[in-house]
């Protein structure tokens, strides 16, 4: 049977030339940058001309000793609170979903729980709790048994980084659940097929791809956290916000009104650590892009580049496509 | 000459809640016997399969593989259930190749085949990778053994899922519509892949609408409805000859 193709090729008819259109034009991304500008350079115009500031107070003040401690608790509270609240989320993710009805229940209420009520209200809680448990006893009753004072175990440190870790396991623990449902079924039957236990197939099949899901809302609780974790002020924590508070209300700042440039450093500091993170989160992200997409996604740099591209004129034309002879118009 | 069969089936029942999906499922497999399993969408095959390694639990009836019951032990008249290390343990006997592939996207074709004998029967690693690449190159993918699933064509994802399935060296092949994804000019490839296994000797059952694939590799044929075995035979005499009415009326359907 003779098969005529649909489209015949002449040889020596030509290839169309290269495409030299006119590229579509961005006014509104003019008017845009302008406004942009115009708004940005009142605000630092205002921002150094106002003596009130006091830049000079928050040169002096940014890498002073006190304010580097507050900034270092800060971060480890964070770090250890973030790591609480991951591997309990995961662990209350993967009961969440057991097929044991108490084991998913247990993680239900306390989710429940620690969902319900204010992070405050917890934390104000650990602190105070060696009030209602005055000693911390482990053991059977009339027998052998470890016992220390609840003042002595409970620190502020620990009150802290129970009452921030366990407050946002609950948090996480919905985010990785997320995750975990938005895996397709049948990745989990064919690691069952091939004879997986159900702890294995969450480790290697699922929650690698539930990452994807869980990293953005997780760099945003992190972010979150380093600054829920000033509230821990209320139990006289120092950490960063609490430190420069000490600052301006000591005996040494009466009269000098040092509120305004200290809670600038803070604010400074927290914003420098959030830039940080987020680029570390956008790297995380990438790696677990890993399979997901054919060819990985462009860095920020790459994008802007693309975008200021654009504002003017086309890009340079690419060179004429070389097609190895004898290759023209085959059926691919 | 008489062995004992691979699978066997007596009366298998099972239903999703007050839906009867499977009335009674009577069939053997002998050993490197290829049976395919035909009938219409919605008739029950893929819930058949998906009894015999136990991803689904049956409701009545009995279903033993290789001698030995699916998802229980008998002792004396008593049934009792397996644990999941034991289902585990019997599931990795057993291939499974799925209509949508399932393959780990996160991970290369090689490592997609080298996770359960390494992890599910202790495989060394370099047991298990050279197992894996002669495997590839077996499926006729050689080349690809760093590409990702989503690098790959349809056919080239499902003869990696082949491989995978093999790499825990079963007794017991089951296909699930391993073709019906795929866009016409790969089923070939596959089937090739297939035929081969056959010829060297594998246990396979087969859901499939290939009926030359039926009708030249597989040594029986049998035709489900509505949760029952309609007919079963040499497939070259029930392709040509159907006796029943029902078996009839899909054939004229499909070929
Ligand atoms: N997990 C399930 N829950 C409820 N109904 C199901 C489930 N799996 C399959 N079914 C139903 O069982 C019937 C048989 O399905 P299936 O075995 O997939 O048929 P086939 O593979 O022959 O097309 C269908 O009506 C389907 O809707
Ligand atoms: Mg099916």
């Amino acid at each position: 049977m003779d098969v005529v193709p649909p489209m015949v090729v002449e040889p020596g008819a030509g290839r169309p030339s290269a495409i030299k259109a006119v590229p579509i034009r961005h006014p509104g991304r003019w008017v845009a940058t302008l406004v942009v500008l115009a708004i940005a350079g009142g605000l630092v115009y205002s921002l150094l001309t106002t003596d009130r500031y006091h830049w000079d107070v928050v040169g002096q003040y940014f890498t002073s000793r006190r304010v580097l401690d507050g900034l270092v608790e800060t971060l480890k509270l964070t770090a250890i609170a973030m790591a609480i609240g991951v591997s309990l989320g995961i662990v209350l993710a993967v009961m969440r979903l057991s097929p044991n009805p108490v084991v998913a229940g247990m993680s239900w209420l306390y989710i429940w729980f620690f969902r319900g009520t204010p992070v405050l209200v917890q934390l104000l809680f650990w602190y105070f709790v060696s009030a209602l448990y005055p000693s911390f006893i482990i053991g059977i009753p009339h027998g052998p048994a470890f016992s220390r004072s609840t003042n002595e175990l409970i620190t502020g440190f620990m009150a802290a980084i129970l009452g921030l870790g366990l407050n946002e396991a609950a948090y996480m623990a919905e985010i990785v659940r997320a995750g975990i449902i938005s895996v397709e079924h049948g990745q989990t039957e064919a690691a069952q097929a091939l004879g997986m236990k159900r702890l294995q197939i969450m480790r290697r099949i699922v929650l690698p791809q539930a990452m994807r899901v869980i990293i953005p809302p997780t760099g945003n609780e992190t972010i979150s956290m380093l600054k829920t974790s000033s509230l821990v002020s209320v139990i006289a924590y120092t950490e960063l916000l609490y430190s420069v508070q000490l600052i301006y209300s000591g005996p040494s700042s009466v009269g000098a009104f040092l509120q305004i440039p200290l809670l600038i450093v803070a604010s400074l500091w927290y914003l420098i650590v959030t830039s940080v993170l987020t680029v570390g989160q956008y790297y995380l992200e990438r790696r677990f892009a890993r399979g997901a997409v054919r060819g990985l996604p462009p860095t920020p740099l790459q994008r802007l580049r693309r975008y200021l591209f654009t504002f003017h004129a086309p890009p340079p034309a690419p060179p004429p496509p070389t097609i190895p002879p004898g290759r023209v118009g085959g059926p691919r | 000459m008489s062995t004992a069969p691979m699978v066997r089936a007596e009366q298998v029942r099972k239903s999703f809640g007050r839906l009867e999906v499977l009335r009674g499922i009577d069939l053997e497999v002998a050993p490197r016997e290829v049976m395919c399993l035909i009938g219409p969408s919605g008739s029950g095959k893929s819930t058949f399969l998906r009894c015999i390694n136990h991803l689904e639990k049956i409701d009545g009836g009995r279903l033993s593989v290789d001698g030995e019951l699916v998802g229980y032990r008998q002792s004396g008249d008593k049934l009792y259930e397996l644990r999941d290390a034991e289902v585990c343990h019997k599931r990795s006997e057993i291939g499974m190749v799925f209509q949508s592939f399932n393959l780990f996207p996160h991970m290369t074709a090689l490592e997609n085949i080298v996770l359960a004998p390494m992890r599910v029967k202790g495989d060394s690693k370099s047991v298990a990778v050279d197992r894996a690449k002669t495997l590839l190159a077996r499926v006729g993918l050689a080349d690809k053994v760093d590409a990702y699933p989503r690098q790959l064509s349809g056919g080239q994802c499902q003869r990696v899922a082949i491989a995978r399935a093999l790499a825990m060296q079963p007794k017991l092949m089951l296909f699930d519509e391993p073709t019906s994804a795929l866009d016409p000019e790969l089923v070939g490839d596959v089937l090739d892949v297939m035929r081969k296994l056959a010829e060297d000797g594998m246990t396979m059952v087969v859901v499939t609408h290939e009926m030359s694939f039926a009708r030249e590799v597989g040594d029986s044929l049998v035709f489900m409805d509505s949760g029952v075995v309609v007919e079963a035979g040499p497939p070259r005499e029930m392709l040509a000859n159907p006796k029943q009415e029902r078996t009839r009326t899909f054939l004229s359907k499909v070929l």
